[in-house]
């Protein structure tokens, strides 16, 4: 009986570790190749006896993706682009969720439900309006000036659009759509409720005001969930890609994402190395962020889908 | 009395300052566009002079009649079909693989959510290379059993499979990480007494598991669904919506028509109207489901 349920866990264990590496496989490969696959000479990859690591390796991909596309200009954009609106999701998420948990108004509730319905427009059913809005934005008046300011320095510095006579091809045009969020906003709330009333009434006491109580107390214990809402804007900042397709028109405004679809106009899908090592300039700041902390995305959203 | 007054308009200030600028953006860049989309699909817009003219319902009887209209509906649905069958069982299954007590599980739960946060453009990079009916990697390996590789992404018969592949192993690892917390959420009484009742394996698996995890799979379903109509970037990168529209969804459609030469923003509108009302009531159904779950929290 012993030795028959021994036998039992070996075969199952061994079924176990076969279909982890069957995973391992399948899902590795493709990302195997295309790190290596950076590293390789074009003729070590159009072989009909590839091999996974290159012969030597090989840095002239990465310079020849570079030269034909300006890689230089779409880093500074994307990372431009992504501070402004994660940084933009993740206040707004935080002072939205606050305002509807803690402050008293006569009318929180239909604001909760105004979210609630933002949450059924995806973004991408109105691009062609939204795109319309921006192309008949004309900023004039110095509120509006000093804004664009704020958003389009680096254009400034770069030789990018300035002055920009509409939000077309601009920074503000390609974070402003995507910078208000609901599903955030929603998930903070649920946190937000579940923290005891105890704390924020000592706060109170003590005389905090509301953003002292919002900053000094409630943020830093939802840290876990504001540190989640942050990484996930990152990273669908980063990776957008309709979006900014749309709105920029030049290359000195173009996103890293966007950069891509440029260098395989420019090089043609046959220039495997040079389009690897292209993709790989886009997913090397992502896969830094995620090595550090990517324990806590998992764990966020899986919490997020499964606890609530 | 005047003090308590100026306290709660304080109060309501301060409410107005916090979910102020995300309440108006949201009437910018969802309301009023949303509500101007519509009106659009009853125009005639020219860019050049930003004017429209009424022309009531000619988009939509132009978006019917057209032969592509049918095509781009029903690869859609093959596509979305696909995916969310795809998705959720491989998910269920690798998520009951890792959820035992393996050794280097973790760091194979990791290596499986990391295509999900890498970009969709540079993914599909790698796959155009793998499916390449000379050198790619399939071909590789197809090559010592003699039979030949599909011109993968130039067939039209084969694009669309291509696209669901790359597709289904981008977001794989997502539905796995939310289907093992998921499993880790079922109480292991319900096993033990499962166990007492003398129930076998499969059992176990069809009457406790499957059950305790209908509201992850149920959340699955509908994110599975939403997210698959949103999938854009791999379509543009690999195959532009062709081979002959082989692998036109409606949201390449709406870009097409949104951005591209054959640009008519009357007729995109109505495209994005179709995208619009089939998510919606999708995601009506999930805030049934985020509901319920508030109530029972």
């Amino acid at each position: 009986m012993i030795l028959n349920l021994n036998a039992r866990t070996i075969v199952s264990k061994a079924l176990g570790y076969a279909g982890m590496a069957l995973l391992v496989l399948l899902i590795g490969l493709p990302i195997a190749w295309l790190i290596t696959g950076s590293f390789k000479t074009n003729p070590e990859i159009l072989t009909i006896t590839p091999k996974l690591l290159p012969e030597r390796i090989h840095f002239g991909n990465f310079v020849e993706a570079w030269q034909s596309a300006p890689f230089g200009r779409y880093y500074i954009n994307s990372i431009w682009t992504t501070l402004l609106g994660a940084g933009a999701e993740v206040i707004l998420a935080v002072t939205t969720a606050y305002a509807l948990v803690f402050v008293r108004f006569p009318f929180r509730n239909a604001v909760f439900v105004l979210l609630l319905v933002a949450l059924m427009v995806p973004e991408q059913v109105v691009i062609v309006p939204n795109y319309l809005t921006l192309a008949a934005w004309h900023p004039s008046g110095p509120i509006q000036s000093a804004l664009l300011t704020l958003t389009e320095w680096p254009a400034r510095i770069t030789g990018g659009v300035w002055p920009p006579r509409s939000l077309v091809n601009t920074y503000a045009g390609i974070f402003l759509p995507g910078a208000s969020i609901a599903l955030g906003t929603f998930l903070l709330r649920q946190y937000f409720r579940t923290i005891p009333l105890d704390l924020t009434d000592a706060a109170r006491v003590d005389g905090a005001g509301h953003f002292r109580t919002m900053l000094s107390i409630i943020v830093p214990v939802a840290m876990p969930a504001v540190a989640t809402t942050a990484l996930l804007s990152f990273t669908a900042k980063w990776n957008e890609y309709l979006w900014p397709l749309i709105i920029t028109s030049t290359d000195s405004m173009r996103t890293l994402t966007t950069g891509i679809s440029r260098l395989q106009d420019a090089e043609g899908n046959a220039q495997f190395g040079v389009l690897m090592a292209g993709a790989l300039f886009v997913v090397i700041p992502v896969v830094i962020v995620f090595l550090f902390a990517q324990r806590f995305v998992v764990e966020g959203i899986a919490a997020g889908a499964v606890k609530g | 009395m005047m003090k308590v007054l100026r306290r709660e308009w304080r109060e309501w200030l301060t409410f107005i300052v916090l979910a102020g600028p995300n309440l108006l953006l949201f009437v910018l860049f969802t309301y009023y566009p949303l509500i101007r989309n519509f009106l659009l699909s009853f125009q005639d817009f020219n860019i050049f002079t930003n004017s429209g003219e009424w022309i009531g319902l000619t988009n939509y009887q132009t978006i019917a009649s057209d032969s592509q209209t049918a095509k781009i509906l029903m690869n859609t649905f093959v596509f979305t079909t696909a995916v969310v069958v795809l998705v959720l069982t491989m998910g269920l299954l690798t998520a009951v693989l890792l959820n035992q007590k393996l050794r280097f599980r973790n760091g194979v739960r990791s290596l499986l959510f990391s295509p999900t946060v890498l970009a969709g453009t540079a993914v599909a990079i790698v796959w155009i290379y793998i499916f390449d009916p000379r050198y790619g990697l399939i071909y590789q390996m197809l090559r010592p059993f003699g039979i030949a590789s599909p011109r993968w992404l130039t067939d039209p018969q084969w694009a669309m499979l291509a696209i669901i592949i790359v597709y289904v192993w981008k977001v794989l690892g997502y539905a796995t990480v939310i289907y093992i917390a998921g499993l880790q959420a079922i109480p292991n009484d319900l096993y033990e007494a499962a166990r007492v009742d003398g129930a076998n394996a499969w059992q176990r698996f069809r009457h406790v598991t499957i059950p305790g995890l209908s509201p992850v799979t149920f959340f699955l379903l509908v994110t599975t669904i939403l997210n698959s109509f949103q999938a854009f970037d791999i379509i543009r990168v690999m195959t532009r919506g062709g081979p002959s529209n082989a692998t036109n969804v409606l949201i390449y459609f709406l870009y097409e028509l949104g951005f591209t030469e054959i640009s008519n923003i009357g007729r995109a509108s109505v495209v994005a109207m179709i995208l619009f009302v089939i998510m919606f009531f999708v995601t009506l159904l999930q805030l049934r489901y985020l509901e319920r779950r508030v109530s029972y929290a």
